[in-house]
């Protein structure tokens, strides 16, 4: 079975943004590349314009009236905050990445 | 020529806009936690908002309703079967760790948006309308940031033009067009300090009759019409000089720092982006069912643009005046409003004469809205009308605008009240003007020896001793008479 | 019999008629916990106001006031189920520490039908799993075999009901988590048409598959619990907008002229041979009562387990973007920087979910998009066109629910070893069907077998006759040694 290449699973580990120890990173070379291995099998099934699923049971969007709920107070809505300052969230300083 | 114009003689600029116009909602567009701008941070929030585990988005329907105002003013086709999707990437005011967004079935596509530039009308092609999911907002203090996520989950259409666009007039045109059409929908307040209305510039330049586009630049922070004037024209100067200098522009985000009239390349990613799109499955497609389409074609008003083409056309309004009119729908309601009120073949320009001036003028002074205008269209209909008539003089009208206007009292009863109806009758002004004769024999005998000057003093005279309500026309003819020349 | 092992349906008959109280039901639902939850390990928490909730029954009844269908009846609920004010972890550690603010809508609908939350159940991490091995919180046995697991990712709540811990318990289901524990425990699970129950307060594991069942000891219950926990909710824009019939009128014992599909797919491969003769002594009891078997053929079947395990994986890791130690939860707070809050908050992950994530992230990347996700959705439509073909023929679809009867702790050496514990279960949740196990008798080593019906979209009821009919016959009499 193929791993999938260490730079490889570095990126999309990073993509997620999950820090894996080098022995999680070596695992997931042989494990991930054993998975996508057993998926290839799917590229042999026909598709051509077989329509992809998005919902089992089709239906179309429900709207909901634009009428406002009261929100969560404040100190609701921090109770679980790992690092808060007054009513904010606080996390180490931005830089450069994230949003576009 | 000016070291500009020598540059822009050999390069052309493309420049396509990506506008965030915020939808003007009471809730949020996929909960029920209220939108409100200013309120105490993290004071509007809900389970959703906050990206807890087991939430749901439902949608609001008023947001589809904006949305789809917007697509149908703009000539877009709209999608019989939109969808939403998830756009994902990691950022503290991003609580679900994805926005939902539209990304290749979006509500809105192939539409135009036009401009009123230079006098005349520009179409600019629109690429999409989306419907999406305001962030919340990160304020960075020191060495941490703080996160407000009353902004997250505000309803917002992102407006792409196709990069058609080669001044950086025309582009800030583009957004004042923009703004002015999604506030005569009332789509959106799109007050740009308030962060209502956001605007990204995608900038490039070309050799001129070359077809390729060049490499392009995304200029951010560009959030007043005069910034993304300002940050377009510095940005096509900066790429030209640097290819003049045989230099290759790098595909980067610039942030605008107006304070300093300059851009700079945004700090570069960690990762590259990959939103890895997906439909969002909590999502099935929005369908716009027929009555919505209905009651919005039906209640689509004349926009902004067709009504600056009618006033010109039909009016014979100066262009100027025609798009100051329809800057703001109060405004050109009320200025239709007063010419039916008063038809005739003149009277819109001088109906807009009045407003552009003297309406104009007062509100400004008083602080005043045309919402909240104290003189309706009825009544500057009947101070038209009293001056077209001859009833007074465009003179005391003035007046009688001001009193009118401060006091709320109608202007005829100011010109009975105040007694200041023009003299149009000859016998009446004939009787003055011996008077004035009479009483004036040294001014006359200069006048028939040739000095044509002193004919204005025998106007100032009879208006003198009409308090200036002499008709000046009669008055005018009937001392060439009476003086002989 | 004691009170003990009374159905929910029984506890709630004798409550309403002032033969037993809610709080000596809810009293012998803990005191059993008490005694025998150390060997099984089924709970993560209790519901500290349980005995007060009980008692609030006991006196609503006295006042004459109108009583719920499941009122003084102890439920446990799996711990991806949000409750308000109760911590909800999803057996991770991520969510330590979180206290919901609010609870999921079939939180809240047993609560208005008068059901008694006693606490919460072990399951895999985020659901993700075949065992609930994957629990980053503690370990749950198998009550027939404490050697053996329960089977997942619903473990928990299988191996409580089968305990006799509480009289019912709700799980989710994302490829077979509530229908393989069930049958590995010996216990009734089942898996709503997608959309027939609201996810509001499901913590989301795969959005497009995912949805809340009951686990239980009748088949009786589990048409109660689905007509309580069952209809529209505005607040699931996919949940379906169709009545909700009284599901216990469908067990009439009739399965005359029932059309059974026997699809040869899920016969063919490796099955254990007590299982193949327990699914043989099922058919011929379904002739016996005059139903007819119908040979089908269900040929993308082979496709589900690839298609499955990029769809879910994929959707999961879109899910699980939220958890990332800002707002709520575990976070790495001695993070320097904004990558390192992320990164080490979300080390935090165990190794299964991290394997998810990453497969997710793999599946999704642009580029990878339309030979992954897209291609198995395409494949999802083909497995629904299989089972919309067969529902010419066929009003019921029968197969085992699992290859095997529980296996032991560690049994399943890698990923791909595990992820085929769900084979026959995956195709029910890709095609957005309703699917029952029940149990059909005990293999020679006295572990529970479970006969899987599938239906068609919205036809709960055609199930519940059926597996109701085969419980009479071939049911489970006998009670788990380790708890008995």
């Amino acid at each position: 079975m193929p791993a999938l290449p260490r730079k490889e699973v570095e990126e999309i580990a990073l993509l997620a943004r999950l820090h894996l120890e080098a022995a999680e990173l070596a695992q997931m070379e042989i494990e991930l590349g054993a998975i996508i291995e057993y998926f290839a099998a799917l590229a042999q099934v026909p598709t051509e314009g077989i329509p992809p699923m998005t919902h089992a049971v089709p239906m179309d969007l429900r709207l909901r009236a634009d009428e406002p709920a009261p929100s969560l107070p404040a100190s609701d809505a921090l109770a679980g905050a790992p690092g808060r300052d007054g009513d904010l969230f606080v996390v180490p300083a931005i830089i450069g990445g994230g949003e576009p | 020529m000016t070291e500009r114009a020598e540059l822009l003689a050999t390069w052309e600029p493309v420049i396509g806009l990506e506008v965030h116009v915020q939808l003007a909602t009471k809730s949020k567009a996929f909960s029920p936690s209220a939108v409100q701008f200013g309120a105490p941070p993290n004071s509007l929030t809900d389970p959703l908002v906050l990206g807890m585990p087991g939430t749901l988005p439902a949608f609001n329907r008023a947001a589809l309703a904006l949305a789809l105002k917007l697509g149908v003013a703009t000539g877009s086709k709209i999608r019989a079967r939109a969808r939403f999707a998830r756009k994902h990437y990691f950022y503290p005011d991003l609580p679900k760790g994805y926005q939902i967004s539209q990304y290749d079935e979006p509500l809105c596509e192939d539409g135009f948006l036009d401009l009123i530039h230079e006098g005349a009308v520009r179409r600019v092609k629109l690429q999409r309308i989306h419907l999406e999911e305001d962030a919340g907002k990160n304020m960075h203090v020191g060495s941490v940031s703080h996160v407000d996520l009353n902004r997250a989950g505000v309803p917002l259409v992102e407006v792409v033009s196709m990069p058609e666009m080669h001044t950086a007039d025309e582009a800030a045109e583009f957004m004042r067009s923009l703004h002015r059409l999604v506030r005569w929908l009332e789509i959106s307040e799109a007050d740009m300090e308030k962060g209502q209305m956001r605007c990204d510039a995608n900038v490039s330049v070309r050799r001129r009759g070359e077809d390729r586009l060049g490499t392009r630049t995304e200029l951010k922070n560009i959030n007043s019409f005069r910034f993304v004037h300002n940050a377009i024209e510095h940005e096509i100067v900066r790429q030209i000089r640097q290819l003049e200098r045989g230099e290759r522009i790098v595909q980067e985000t610039r942030l605008w720092d107006a304070d300093a009239g300059t851009s700079q390349p945004m700090r570069s990613k960690e990762t590259a982006d990959d939103y890895r799109y997906f439909p969002d499955p909590d999502l099935p497609p929005v369908v716009v069912d027929g009555a919505m389409m209905g009651s919005t074609l039906h209640g689509m008003p004349e926009l902004p643009v067709a009504r600056f083409e009618r006033y010109v056309r039909a009016h014979g309004l100066a262009p100027d005046d025609a798009r100051t009119l329809v800057n703001e729908r109060a405004l050109a309601e009320f200025f239709d409003a007063t010419v039916k009120a008063h038809p005739g073949e003149k009277s819109g320009r001088v109906i807009a004469n009045w407003m552009l001036t003297e309406l104009l003028g007062a509100l400004k002074a008083g602080s005043l809205s045309i919402e909240t205008s104290p003189m309706p269209p009825a009544r500057l209909s009947d101070l038209v009308q009293l001056v077209e008539d001859g009833t007074i003089s465009g003179k005391i009208g003035k007046e009688i605008f001001e009193e009118s206007f401060r006091t709320g009292e109608a202007p005829k009863a100011i010109v009975v009240r105040r007694g200041v109806q023009q003299i149009s009758d000859e016998g009446a002004l004939i009787e003055i003007i011996e008077r004035v004769i009479a009483a004036n024999p040294h001014q006359v005998q200069g006048f028939q020896a040739g000095k044509d000057a002193l004919f204005g003093f025998f106007v100032g005279q009879v208006m003198k001793e009409t308090q200036g309500r002499a008709n000046p026309v009669i008055t005018s003819d009937l001392l060439h008479k009476r003086l002989g020349r | 019999m004691t009170v003990d092992w009374l159905s929910a349906a029984q506890t709630a008959a004798q409550i309403a008629s002032g033969e037993l109280t809610a709080s000596a039901a809810v009293d012998a639902a803990l005191d059993r916990v008490a005694s025998f939850d150390e060997k099984i390990g089924a709970f993560l928490a209790m519901d500290p106001t349980a005995r007060e909730v009980a008692n609030d029954i006991d006196r609503r009844r006295k006042a004459g006031e109108p009583l719920g269908p499941l009122a003084g009846v102890p439920i446990a609920l799996k711990d991806n189920l949000v409750t308000r004010g109760v911590a909800t972890t999803a057996a991770s550690k991520m969510l330590a520490g979180w206290i919901p603010p609010y609870d999921a809508t079939v939180v809240e609908k047993l609560r208005a039908a008068g059901a008694v939350i006693i606490g919460k159940l072990n399951c895999d991490e985020f659901a993700m799993g075949s065992s609930t091995e994957n629990s980053a919180i503690k370990r749950t046995a198998n009550p027939w075999d404490t050697s053996r697991v329960p089977g997942g990712s619903s473990g928990g709540s299988a191996a409580a009901v089968a305990a006799g811990l509480c009289a019912g318990a709700l799980g989710t289901d994302t490829g077979g988590s509530i229908r393989q524990p069930a049958a590995f425990c010996g216990v009734v699970g089942l898996k709503p048409t997608y959309g027939r129950v609201s996810r509001w307060g499901v913590i989301a594991f795969a959005s497009s598959l995912d949805q809340v069942g009951p686990l239980s000891r009748t088949v009786e219950d589990a048409a109660l619990a689905l007509e309580v926990i069952a209809g529209v909710d505005p607040k699931d824009e996919t949940s379906i907008d169709a009545p909700v019939p009284r599901y216990r009128d469908a067990l009439t014992g009739d399965v005359k002229d029932l059309r059974v599909g026997i699809p040869h797919e899920y016969f063919d491969g490796a099955i254990d041979a007590d299982i193949r003769g327990a699914l043989e002594r099922v058919k011929a009891l379904l002739v016996e009562r005059g139903a007819q078997l119908v040979d089908i053929t269900l040929p993308h079947t082979r496709h589900a387990l690839p298609a499955y395990y990029i769809v879910a994986p994929a959707e999961a890791s879109s899910n699980l973007a939220r958890y990332d130690g800002i707002r709520f939860g575990a976070a790495a707070t001695d993070a320097k920087t904004l990558q390192e809050r992320y990164m080490k908050s979300r080390a935090g992950f165990g190794p299964e979910v991290k394997r998810r994530i990453m497969l997710g992230t793999y599946a999704l990347r642009s580029g990878y998009y339309d030979a992954y996700y897209k291609k198995a959705q395409q494949v999802r439509t083909l497995i629904k066109r299989d089972f919309d073909q067969a529902w010419h023929h066929v009003d019921v679809v029968l197969t085992p629910t699992t290859p095997t009867a529980a296996f032991a702790f560690g049994a399943k050496a890698s990923p791909l070893e595990m992820y085929q514990a769900d084979v026959f279960t995956l195709a029910c949740n890709l095609a957005g069907l309703p699917g029952i196990s029940v149990p059909c008798g005990l293999t020679g080593e006295a572990l529970p077998i479970g006969a899987q019906l599938i239906g068609k979209p919205l036809d709960e009821a055609t199930l519940l006759r059926a597996a109701h009919v085969i419980e009479s016959v071939l049911g489970i009499t006998k009670r788990p040694k380790a708890v008995a």
